[in-house]
């Protein structure tokens, strides 16, 4: 159980699909502008992961060495069209926003991956659960973009008015840099450092160290 | 004529690169770009399996899934996204085989990364904008070679720039990704530079 627990829990702060493991990107930058489809994208995306690590789990053993990426790419793009239609069927509006988007959950890294990496050496209940858990270690991060974007950019929380813009008569001019997809590079690149910070485990080792007191050995020799 | 290829070719690679300005292919791109070498190897990887994935799609799209191909009245839209990746997969899988034998040294530096050219969204995607521009077959070849180089180019720009960072003194938290985020992020904004061109 407490395995179970472990593997669902450490994808979300300790092995962070996009803070440490460098997946999945892409859709992190470009779908980040409001809140509301961004979180239409965590949901989509947390059931494609939950979904093709255990049916990939479920044939690893039936699968051939060799064509393993084609079987698992598969199993993925059926999800993602069976995920696509639900959305067309239920919320026609924001499939239309997200389209593209949802298409290219095909080729998000996060899925893949971890099919790749955990789906093929575990069993399914417990590939499910690492799916899940990396699914809900993309929307924190996501979340926050989100949040961080939508708020300075439109001055609006969820599609609620918090800071009244200068063109309806209120106080706040719009910051449009956080609209533009390379204000989510900076934000996850901050977002990165403060988790660093804070799980210090994970700062990376430099590969050329600058010698601390290599001052004071300019200053003796001078 | 050759003007015209020559404006898609440059639209590709600077107008509108394919992983500055519509951030495709990140996570190789990131994960990558710490040595020239490598990052060279990739992009090459990434030009030769656009220059075809992008072709063979268009004719798949025009002979079989486009409606009334294969017999009046047929559309096969909806099985599009799994014929695309399908042939891209298989293309990957090819390329994969071949440097094992032939090329072993960049095999190994490329190591988990060549399979991930399959979930490559920068594939994927030259390979949906070339279908949803109705590009002709001759276009899509030079498009697809193009979208290549773009991202070849930014990855090679990128790593470029991050083997000089190493000597950098930066704050511990934000050594390797979280720096590398912010130098693309700079990127991007020299890359919108090239937005006023009118071709």
């Amino acid at each position: 159980m407490s395995k179970a627990k472990e593997v669902l829990l450490n994808p979300i702060f300790n092995d962070n699909p996009i803070a440490l493991q460098i997946l999945g990107i892409c859709s992190a930058l470009a779908v980040t502008g409001t809140l509301y489809i961004t979180l239409i994208m965590c949901v989509a995306l947390t059931s494609v992961v939950t979904l093709s690590n255990f049916f990939v789990s479920l044939i690893r053993n039936h699968i051939p060495t060799n064509i393993r990426i084609i079987v698992q790419i598969s199993i993925i793009a059926t999800l993602v069209m069976l995920v696509d239609e639900v959305l067309q069927a239920y919320d026609y509006e924001s499939s239309k926003t997200l389209s593209v988007f949802v298409g290219l959950i095909v080729t998000n890294c996060i899925v893949m991956g971890r099919a790749e990496a955990f789906a093929m050496k575990n069993g399914p209940i417990m590939s499910a659960i690492d799916g899940f858990g990396n699914g809900l270690g993309y929307s924190i991060i996501l979340i926050v973009i989100a949040v961080i974007r939508e708020f300075v950019g439109a001055g609006t929380f969820y599609g609620i008015e918090i800071m009244p813009l200068t063109t309806n008569g209120g106080w706040y001019l719009a910051n449009n840099f956080f609209l533009t997809p390379a204000s989510s590079f900076f934000i996850i690149g901050f977002t990165i450092w403060a988790l660093r910070q804070w799980k210090t485990d994970q700062i990376e080792e430099p590969e050329f160290k600058i010698s601390k007191n290599s001052l004071e050995a300019e200053k003796r020799t001078n | 004529m050759v003007e015209e290829y020559l404006s898609i070719f440059i639209k590709a690679v600077f107008i509108e690169n394919i992983a500055i300005n519509f951030f495709l292919g990140m996570c190789t791109f990131l994960a990558i770009s710490k040595r020239i070498q490598p990052a060279i190897g990739l992009g090459i990887a990434v030009i030769v399996v656009l220059g075809l994935a992008v072709p063979i799609n268009n004719l798949i799209f025009n002979f079989f899934l486009i409606e009334d191909a294969l017999f009046p009245g047929s559309d096969l839209h909806f099985v599009g996204l799994i014929c695309y990746i399908g042939i891209i997969a298989a293309l990957v899988q090819i390329l994969e085989m071949f440097l094992d034998k032939y090329l072993p040294s960049l095999y190994n530096a490329l190591g988990v990364f060549l399979p991930l050219i399959t979930v490559n969204c920068a594939i994927l995607g030259g390979v949906l904008f070339s279908i949803e521009r109705n590009l002709l077959f001759t276009e899509s070849v030079v498009y697809g070679l193009g979208a290549g180089t773009g991202w070849a180019l930014a990855i090679v720009a990128l790593a470029g720039i991050t083997e000089r960072l190493k000597y950098a003194d930066i704050p511990e938290g934000l050594q390797g990704l979280g720096i590398t985020f912010i130098t693309v992020g700079l990127m991007c904004f020299g890359f919108l530079s090239f937005g006023g061109i009118s071709l």
